[in-house]
């Protein structure tokens, strides 16, 4: 999926790597990434914490924050500009205008002593041809899109609830009418009748003005609801990725298969939970070979010692596990038989 | 808003009431006879006998503190032992000078230490950092009264630039408001430095910077404001501090200052000068305080709404 150059992709990841560099320590927090994505189109990044998803989110913001942090290498393919090479000044006029994002935390997302009128005005101060009173009038449309009354827009953020300050978030996100929504965990911090409400508000504008839109979450029933793709990541990789339905029902990646096998089923007996046994790798000293090898139930000798290159079917489900191979690709089949052979012998 | 400011006020009493009863206690339980020490060493005891008398200095102490409270309600404060002038006039002829010292070097202080500050934290472990920080550890460091002597040493003495004590037109102020200055200067680019580097590292500035906002407005708009809270306590209680405490620099300028009367009046036990200026001292860091407090309902609308 990688290696098309659909002309009618928004956006086009191609190799990212981010590193954080702290005491000569090298921590590896996003490799080797591509995605693509299409206007108008949602992709759900799904992994545990610190897999890397804020990590690739911000990466394609450029917000990064550095020191520690730092793009390595990778191309950011956005309406045909690449957004690595672009200027800090070109990347200012694409924040929050073209790609805006939303934050995991809506009680420390907003600046506690700016007024939220003022803070959705800014950014249609920055980025469009308006007066003042013109972007307040603005500011107050976008709350009452988000279901907030345009009256509160001299209030400050600690007189709203955490839901509505999602909303809030969600409004100086959408109000420049980016082409691009990265939401980084937006319902997580919220509780449950809230999510479903602040995730409907999210679709129903997405769906609106056709948004194209990155979700990263832990919740795989929200990727189900709200996603067209999903790519699955583990320690800094994207493991698996493709159409909701192929990745749903034709689960390939062992990790993917475990992370669904832990989502407990009402309707058997069983009173145990089913995890995915051990735990994350440490990012600064990851395992050769495939990084999912040592918690991998299929994982044979050859896991350790071969990295899998990614595997992508004609439908576009790519998987990065050496024992999922598709027929399809016999050709590399045929390498990695050869490989088993000499890991074997 | 008014309700807060004016509870603050109403507890000002009991703070008052609890100064003026310790300094009286000890200002009369120390030796030495203020009727004989305005006699002098040599006075007749009888003299002496008669003057206490006069003075009600044989009344119960009770009964004395009772006196002095309910004179100074009306503004009397009493005569000086040493001078014999009104010692509320006096204070209110010096405590200009001293007012005009403490504002400008808490003006220097927060030139110099705001952004110096800032610069520090945006630049974290640059070399302007560093050399900020060593600056300001220099000082917070040093002694007041050793950088007043050394300042008057290069400009005064060496140089001849300027005048080394006394008030003397303005060019009098620029040494003892330097001295003072640099101490608090060090403290607050301290502080600004780390609320600032604590404030840069929240979300809402990673926010503002996904708006697309420059980064010099993320710094002094976004980060700033909420950064100014524990920099304006420690520009309050600086200032507060420069109004009473100023003792050494304005020795070391000889300043016609409200501390360094204070002071001279403790060494001559002079106690309605020392009592006077001690309220006095009191009643003015309770109002600067009471005026950082309203402050920061200005910079914080959490904080406001509290005072409501």
């Amino acid at each position: 999926m990688n290696k098309t150059h659909d002309t009618d992709n928004l956006l086009t990841v191609e190799d990212l790597n981010i590193v954080y560099e702290a005491d000569g320590e090298v921590t590896k927090a996003v490799s080797g990434l591509s995605l693509s994505l299409k206007k108008g189109e949602t992709l759900g990044l799904i992994g545990e914490t610190g897999a890397g998803k804020t990590t690739t989110a911000l990466g394609l913001m450029r917000l990064v924050p550095n020191p520690p942090g730092r793009v390595v290498s990778g191309k950011v393919m956005y309406e045909g500009q690449d957004l690595m090479q672009a200027t800090e000044d070109e990347m200012r006029g694409i924040r929050g205008n073209k790609i805006s994002m939303i934050f995991q935390d809506p009680m420390t997302s907003l600046n506690p002593v700016m007024t939220v009128g003022d803070q959705i005005s800014e950014v249609i101060m920055i980025h469009q041809d308006v007066t003042k009173a013109e972007s307040v009038e603005k500011s107050k449309e976008m709350l009452e899109l988000v279901g907030i009354p345009g009256a509160r827009a001299g209030d400050f953020p600690h007189q709203f609830s955490g839901g509505m300050k999602q909303r809030v978030v969600i409004a100086i996100a959408l109000a420049c009418n980016p082409n691009l929504l990265i939401a980084d965990e937006p319902t997580t911090a919220l509780d449950v009748t809230i999510q479903a409400q602040v995730l409907d508000l999210m679709k129903e504008l997405k769906d609106k003005y056709n948004t194209a839109m990155i979700m990263i979450t832990h919740d795989l029933g929200v990727v189900a609801q709200v996603c067209d793709k999903v790519a699955i990541m583990y320690a800094g990789e994207i493991v698996e990725s493709g159409a909701i339905r192929d990745v749903y029902e034709n689960t390939q990646h062992p990790y993917t298969k475990g992370l669904f096998g832990s989502i407990p089923n009402l309707d058997s007996d069983e009173d145990r939970l089913n995890p995915i046994k051990g735990l994350m790798p440490d990012p600064t000293n990851l395992p050769s070979g495939c990084r999912f090898h040592p918690r991998c139930p299929d994982a044979t000798a050859i896991c350790a010692k071969v990295k899998p290159e990614p595997v992508i079917t004609e439908s576009g489900h790519m998987s990065r596990c050496l024992n999922s191979l598709p027929a399809a690709l016999d050709e590399r089949q045929d390498d990695v038989q050869e490989l088993k052979m000499v890991a074997g012998a | 808003m008014h309700k807060f400011i004016f509870k603050r006020l109403i507890l000002l009493v009991p703070v008052l009431l609890g100064v003026s009863l310790l300094v009286f206690a000890i200002m009369s339980f120390t030796p030495g006879d203020p009727a004989q020490l305005i006699l002098g060493e040599n006075a007749p005891a009888p003299a002496v006998e008669a003057l206490r008398e006069e003075m009600g200095l044989n009344d119960p102490f009770i009964m004395r503190y009772a006196n002095f409270v309910g004179n100074a309600v009306t503004g009397d404060m009493g005569r000086s032992y040493t001078t014999g002038r009104e010692v509320a006039t006096e204070i209110f002829d010096r405590f200009p000078n001293t007012l005009i010292l403490a504002a400008l070097g808490t003006i220097i202080a927060i030139v110099i230490g705001v952004p110096v500050g800032i610069l520090s934290a945006t630049r974290q472990y640059s070399w302007i950092d560093s050399s900020s920080m060593i600056m300001a550890l220099l000082g917070v460091s040093m002694p007041n009264f050793w950088l007043g002597l050394m300042l008057i040493l290069v400009f005064s003495v060496t140089l001849g630039w300027l005048p080394s004590g006394g008030f003397m037109g303005w060019s009098s102020l620029i040494l003892p408001a330097l001295t003072l200055g640099t101490g608090s200067a060090a403290i607050i680019t301290r502080m600004t430095r780390s609320s600032m580097l604590e404030v840069i590292r929240q979300d809402y500035i990673r926010t503002a910077r996904a708006k697309g906002v420059a980064e010099n407005v993320v710094i002094n708009k976004h980060a700033l404001k909420n950064a100014l809270i524990p920099v304006i306590t420690v520009v309050g209680l600086q200032f507060g501090y420069l109004l009473g405490g100023a003792v050494l620099t304005e020795t070391v300028y000889s300043w016609p200052g409200v501390g360094r009367m204070m002071v001279d009046a403790i060494r001559q036990k002079d106690s309605p000068t020392v009592l006077a200026t001690v309220v006095f001292l009191a009643t003015t860091f309770s109002l600067v305080n009471l005026s950082v407090d309203i402050l920061y309902g200005f910079v914080d609308p959490r904080i406001k709404s509290q005072y409501a």
